[in-house]
């Protein structure tokens, strides 16, 4: 890929970007929803992440993992404990980032 | 700038609104920045610097950047980095029609530089605030708070990352911080049954539609759940009506 053509193809991704996060909202003409799916939409924030986080904890290349000495695991582990004792994404992110610091590091898990 | 037309006479940032928007991204924040540290190891490996700098400053969406980054680099042909790009965005258009009761009164151009900085975790915690869908003063001043921080909590470490390059040890696993990030805010989600069925249920259909090219299973999992999620609303009704 050329030069230009590479600046052409990134400037058409933040096209798409701006495009698909507005989608819904770039006309203002009427769009009316079915009720039962404006009811069914309030689940989408909560799939969202869930289907983000489930597979980057219990997969590695595709495929599930075979073991529980996956630091990941344990990871989520110390952070989910952390949350549901003190409800703190914060340190949620620090106590799961500590735990697998020192299993990757410390065990080569 | 006219972005204070909608909260009020205030600019936006002079919204005591807009500091409860970035107060609650923060906490967030080293998750996000560990994630773009990351991207911007990634795309320099890729592109080299000049264009990494172009690619996290214009298209900003660190997954569609990830998908894109070895197309680009094996030189596949423009129209499959964009079809790619858009399918892995997809996402996006269901959270649009979320947003739209919010946003739909406002100017185009306005509408569209929202668009550019409705992340992931904005809209997330947006919902989460205002869960009546009507347009009220504080929201623009509140989405701002939060895009501001999210938007400089994802450059600056991504510029970093693009500079550093091969000095960053991503090896340790420090992406995974922006994974803890996620589960923080999802367990804040997590309240009623429903709603613990509901994220199980679009964990599964993630892990068993993984195979799916292009980051579709996200799009199979928001699906799933969202028809779990009615199905255990209508569950208890029907049992009281027999």
């Amino acid at each position: 890929m050329s030069g230009a053509e590479a600046v052409l193809t990134i400037l058409g991704l933040g096209l798409i970007t701006v495009l698909t996060r507005s989608f819904f909202f770039l006309s203002q003409r009427e769009m009316p929803l079915p009720a039962w799916l404006k009811q069914g939409l309030r689940y989408a924030p909560l799939a969202a992440l869930a289907a983000v986080v489930v597979p980057e904890v219990v997969m590695t290349q595709g495929e599930l993992i075979h073991t529980w000495q996956d630091a990941r695991l344990f990871a989520v582990a110390a952070g989910s404990a952390w949350f549901w004792w003190r409800r703190g994404i914060l340190g949620t992110i620090v106590s799961g980032t500590a735990v697998l610091l020192v299993l990757r590091l410390g065990l080569g898990w | 700038m006219k972005l204070g037309s909608e909260g009020g006479t205030l600019p936006p940032w002079r919204h005591p609104a807009f500091r409860t928007g970035a107060r609650e991204m923060m906490s967030i924040a080293p998750g996000i920045s560990a994630w773009g540290l990351v991207t911007g190891v990634a795309m320099v490996k890729a592109l080299g610097v000049p264009l990494s700098l172009l690619m996290s400053m214009v298209v900003f969406a660190g997954s569609a950047q990830l998908a894109a980054l070895p197309l680009i680099a094996a030189g596949a042909p423009v129209w499959v980095v964009w079809a790619t790009a858009l399918c892995v965005n997809l996402r996006f258009v269901i959270f649009s029609a979320q947003w739209r009761p919010y946003f739909a009164h406002l100017p185009l151009v306005q509408r569209l530089r929202l668009g550019y900085f409705t992340a992931d975790l904005n809209y997330v915690l947006f919902m989460k605030r205002f869960r009546e869908p009507r347009p009220s003063a504080e929201q623009l001043p509140y989405f701002w708070g939060g895009v501001s921080l999210n938007w400089c909590a994802w450059q600056i470490p991504s510029v970093a990352g693009i500079l550093l390059g091969e000095r960053v040890p991503t090896h340790w696993g420090l992406g995974f911080a922006g994974t803890l990030a996620l589960l923080g805010l999802m367990n804040t989600l997590l309240s009623d049954r429903a709603t613990w069925v509901a994220a199980a249920v679009a964990g599964c259909a993630a892990v068993a539609a993984y195979a799916l090219p292009l980051r579709l299973n996200i799009v199979v999992a928001i699906a799933a759940a969202v028809a779990m999620g009615l199905l255990m609303e209508q569950l208890p009704r029907q049992r009281r009506s027999a």
